[in-house]
C-alpha cells in the first residue's frame, strides 16, 4: 500500500494540535469530554498500530495483545503507585518491560504458525487477567480492587486544562511512535520483516534472520501496544483485572482490519473509528427504538456488529485501502 | 383623581405580588440537569458483558421512572432517565459517566453497578462534586463521607454481614471449627475480612478457607477439601450458581455443617430450589429485602403493590428474579429523595437529603428495617435479620440486626 501523501499529514497534524486551543470559541464542541475521547482514541491507536507491526508488516497473527495493553498499564501503575514515579517516566518503562514480554513470548511463538500462533496468543489473552488477581502478586497489582492513580498535571505552568494536556501529552507520543514505525519500514529491518511476511522460505534463502527478526518485531509491537496501556493507565486514573478482557484483543484486531492490515495511517484510523463507533453503536440503537419507534431492541453490539459487516462488504481492504482504492479509480476516470 | 389613585393603589399591590413571587423564584434553585420541567439522571450498567445477568436493574430501574412520570413526575418534573453501558469495563464506565456529567449535564449518577466501575469514577465524581447515590454494589467503601462526600452505598455492606454471621457463630455453635469458600475477588474479600474481624481474637477457629473462580466449572473439589477439614461449621460465599453446586455437594458427601449462606444467594428462586431444598434445609442466611418467591409475603402489602407494578410496567420479567425488587426498593428510595429537595434542586442540596433520611420506611424492605443516614453515617439500609430455610421459605428468627461497623 503507498504511503500516506506527506501533505496531507502535516495539515491533519497541524490541525490536531491547532483544535484543542479553540475551546475559548466554541466551548460546547472543543469540550473537555471530547478532547478526552480524541485521547482515548490515540491510545487506542497506538496499540492498533503496534499490532499492525506484527500482523500487517510481519505475518504473524495476535489475539492476545490485550495482555500487552495490561502489562503496560499495570507497569506505569505499580510504578505510579509504589514508586512515585513521575507518569511520563512511566512510558519507556512500560516500552522495556513489554518489550521483553514480548520477546519471550516471541521466541516459543517462533515454533507456531497461523492458527496456532493466534490460539497461543488468544490464551495469554486469556491468562492475563487472572494472573493480575493472583495471591503472590497482589501486593504488587492491588488484586481485583485494581489501583487508583492520579490524572497527569500540567506541566511548566501551561495555561491548560487537564483534558487539554492529556490530549497533548497522547498526541506528542503518537507522533514520535508513528514517525519511529514509519522510519524503521523504511529500512533495511523493515524490508526484511515484510519480506518475512511474503515469503518466508525466499527471506531466509537470503540470509535474512528469521528467528531473530520475528522475535524481535514481536517485542517491538508489544512494546507499542505497552506504551498505549501506560498512557490509558494515566487517562482513566485507575486500572483493575476487569479492564483487560479478552475483548479488549479482539477490539484491537477489528481496529487493525477496519483501519487497513499492513498501513501505518490504517491503524490510526482503525483506532478512532473503533471508538467511535463503539460510541455511536448505543445511540444508534436507542435513535432506531426511540426516535424511530421501531420496535427492534437491538442491543448496541447487534448494531456494531452490523456495521463492520457492511464495512467488511464495501471496504474489503479496510477503510484506508478503501480510499485508496476509490482515489485510483476517480484517477483512472479522469485520466 | 380617583382613577389616579386606584392605579396607585393597583401599582402598589402589584409590586407587592411581585415582590412576593419574587421570593417565590428565588427559592427555586438549580444545578445542571434540574429545570422546571426535568430532572436529569444518569447511570451505567452492565447491558451487556461477563455481568449483563445484573443489566435487568437497569431495565426495571428505567420502568420505575416511566412510572413516576406517568403519575404527574417529582414535584411536577419530569425524570429523564439516561441508562448506558458500561459492559463491566471500568475505562468504559469513566468514558460514559464523563459523557453523562459534561455532555448530558445530569443532576446525579444513580445506581451506577458494580465495584470496579464505580472505584473507577470514585475520584471524578467527588472531584467534580456530582452525587453519585444509592451505587449498586455491596462493597464497604462507599460510605466515606469525610473524603468522598458526594458518594452514597445502598444496601448492607457485606463488611457488616459477615460481623453478624460471626458473631452468630460464636453465640451459637460449641467448639466452632469453620471451613470458608469464598469467591476470589473483591467481594469475596470484603466478606471475608469481615468475617475475621467479627471472630476478632478466635480467627483461629477458621480451620480451613479455599476459593474459587468464577471461572471455575464447578466448586466440588472446594467442598470436599472442607468436609476432609473436619469443619463443623461452613461459612458460603458464594453467587447463586457456586452456591446452589456447594449446597448439593455437600448433600452429595453427607457432610452436615452449620451452613451460613451469605445475603448475595438467598434467592430461593435461583439458589435454593436448583439445589435441591432437601438439601437446604436448616441453612442460615441474613436478609435485608423480601423474596419475591417467599409465600410468606403473599399476603404483603408492599408485595402485591409490587407484583401488580410489575405485571403493568415490566410484563413478561421473571418475579422471581429478585434483582426487581431491589431495583424497585432502591428507586423508590432515590424518588422520596428527591421529592424531600422540594425546589431546591442543587447537587448540595440533594447530597444534603440524601444524608438526613430519618426511619424511613422503603417498601419490600423486611418489617422492622429502615432506611437512616446522617452526615456522618453513609450507609442507608444497616440492618439485616438472620434467617433460616424450613420447608420451602426462609423463616425470619431474632431480632433486626444493625451494624455495629461503620
Amino acid at each position: 500500500m503507498p504511503a500516506f501523501p506527506k501533505k496531507l499529514l502535516w495539515v491533519l497534524l497541524a490541525l490536531a494540535f491547532l483544535v484543542p486551543l479553540l475551546h475559548p470559541l466554541f466551548p460546547d464542541v472543543v469540550s473537555g469530554y471530547r478532547l478526552f475521547l480524541v485521547s482515548t482514541m490515540i491510545i487506542a491507536a497506538i496499540a492498533v498500530l503496534g499490532l499492525n507491526l506484527l500482523t500487517g508488516f510481519n505475518g504473524q497473527i495476535s489475539l492476545g495483545h490485550g495482555a500487552f495493553y495490561a502489562v503496560g498499564a499495570y507497569t506505569a501503575a505499580v510504578l505510579m503507585d509504589h514508586l512515585n514515579m513521575p507518569y511520563w517516566a512511566t512510558l519507556p518503562c512500560a516500552a522495556v518491560v513489554c518489550f521483553i514480554v514480548g520477546y519471550l513470548f516471541g521466541l516459543p511463538a517462533l515454533r507456531l504458525e497461523g492458527h496456532y500462533l493466534a490460539l497461543a496468543t488468544f490464551a495469554l489473552a486469556l491468562a492475563v487477567p487472572q494472573i493480575l488477581k493472583y495471591r503472590w502478586l497482589e501486593g504488587l497489582t492491588g488484586g481485583v480492587q485494581g489501583i487508583v492513580l492520579n490524572k497527569p498535571e500540567v506541566p511548566f505552568g501551561l495555561p491548560l486544562s487537564e483534558d487539554q494536556w492529556l490530549y497533548y501529552y497522547c498526541l506528542i507520543v503518537m507522533v514520535v511512535l508513528y514517525w519511529a514505525a514509519a522510519n524503521m519500514l523504511d529500512s533495511r529491518s523493515g524490508r526484511a520483516m515484510m519480506a518475512i511476511r511474503d515469503q518466508y522460505m525466499a527471506a531466509d534463502t537470503m540470509g535474512i534472520d528469521t528467528a531473530l527478526y520475528k522475535t524481535v518485531t514481536f517485542g517491538i509491537s508489544a512494546a507499542y501496544t505497552g506504551i498505549a496501556g501506560a498512557l490509558s493507565a494515566s487517562a482513566i486514573a485507575f486500572v483493575a483485572p476487569d479492564s483487560f478482557t479478552i475483548f479488549l484483543s479482539i477490539k484491537f484486531l477489528i481496529g487493525l482490519v477496519v483501519g487497513g492490515v499492513g498501513s501505518l495511517a490504517g491503524s490510526v484510523v482503525g483506532g478512532i473509528f473503533y471508538v467511535l463507533v463503539d460510541n455511536s453503536a448505543q445511540a444508534l440503537s436507542l435513535f432506531v427504538k426511540n426516535d424511530l419507534g421501531l420496535q427492534f431492541d437491538l442491543s448496541a453490539y447487534t448494531v456494531f456488529g452490523i456495521l463492520l459487516i457492511v464495512l467488511m462488504y464495501l471496504m474489503p481492504m479496510g477503510i484506508v485501502g478503501g480510499v485508496y482504492l476509490l482515489m485510483r479509480r476517480l484517477r483512472a476516470l479522469r485520466g | 383623581m380617583k382613577t389616579n389613585r386606584r392605579t396607585f393603589l393597583g401599582g402598589v399591590s402589584t409590586a407587592a405580588v411581585l415582590s412576593a413571587s419574587g421570593v417565590a423564584f428565588a427559592q427555586k434553585k438549580y444545578d445542571d440537569g434540574a429545570t422546571d420541567k426535568e430532572i436529569k439522571i444518569g447511570n451505567t450498567n452492565p447491558y451487556s458483558g461477563p455481568a449483563s445477568s445484573y443489566g435487568v436493574i437497569g431495565k426495571c430501574i428505567a420502568a420505575y421512572w416511566k412510572c413516576v412520570n406517568d403519575r404527574g413526575g417529582v414535584n411536577g418534573r419530569m425524570v429523564k432517565f439516561i441508562t448506558l453501558d458500561d459492559g463491566y469495563s471500568p475505562p468504559k464506565t469513566v468514558e460514559l459517566v464523563r459523557q453523562l456529567v459534561e455532555q448530558e449535564k445530569v443532576l446525579c449518577v444513580f445506581q451506577t453497578l458494580g465495584t470496579p466501575t464505580n472505584t473507577a469514577i470514585h475520584k471524578y465524581m467527588n472531584q467534580k462534586k456530582v452525587p453519585q447515590l444509592y451505587v449498586a454494589t455491596g462493597a464497604s467503601k462507599w460510605g466515606k463521607p469525610k473524603e468522598f462526600p458526594w458518594t452514597m452505598g445502598f444496601q448492607p455492606d457485606y463488611h457488616t454481614e459477615a460481623v453478624i454471621y460471626a458473631k452468630h457463630i460464636l453465640a451459637n455453635v460449641k467448639d466452632a471449627k469453620i471451613g470458608v469458600l469464598m469467591q476470589n475477588d473483591d467481594y469475596g474479600k470484603d466478606y471475608w475480612e469481615g468475617f475475621k474481624d467479627g471472630l476478632g481474637k478466635d480467627a483461629n477457629k477458621v480451620v480451613k478457607h479455599v476459593t474459587y473462580e468464577t471461572t471455575d466449572p464447578t466448586v466440588d473439589s472446594q467442598i470436599i477439601q472442607l468436609k476432609d477439614s473436619g469443619a463443623n461449621v461452613f461459612f458460603n460465599i458464594t453467587i447463586p450458581k457456586f452456591a446452589a453446586q456447594a449446597i448439593r455437594k455437600a448433600a452429595d458427601l453427607g457432610w452436615k455443617p452449620a451452613h451460613y449462606l451469605n445475603n448475595v444467594s438467598s434467592s430461593v428462586a435461583s439458589t435454593l430450589k436448583p439445589a435441591g431444598l432437601d438439601n437446604s434445609q436448616g441453612i442460615i442466611t441474613a436478609l435485608y429485602l423480601m423474596d419475591p418467591t417467599d409465600k410468606q409475603w403473599d399476603s404483603n402489602a408492599d408485595m402485591k403493590t409490587w407484583s401488580a407494578w410489575m405485571d403493568k410496567w415490566m410484563p413478561g420479567a421473571n418475579k422471581s428474579d429478585g434483582s426487581y425488587v431491589y431495583a424497585y426498593a432502591v428507586s423508590y428510595l432515590m424518588e422520596q429523595t428527591l421529592k424531600k429537595c422540594g425546589d431546591n434542586l442543587t447537587r448540595e442540596n440533594l447530597m444534603r437529603q440524601a444524608a438526613s433520611s430519618q426511619k424511613l420506611r422503603v417498601p419490600l424492605l423486611l418489617p422492622g428495617i429502615t432506611v437512616n443516614t446522617s452526615p456522618t453515617d453513609f450507609y442507608p439500609v444497616q440492618s439485616v435479620q438472620l434467617a433460616k430455610f424450613k420447608g420451602e421459605t426462609w423463616e425470619l428468627f431474632g431480632d433486626v440486626m444493625s451494624a455495629e461497623s461503620t
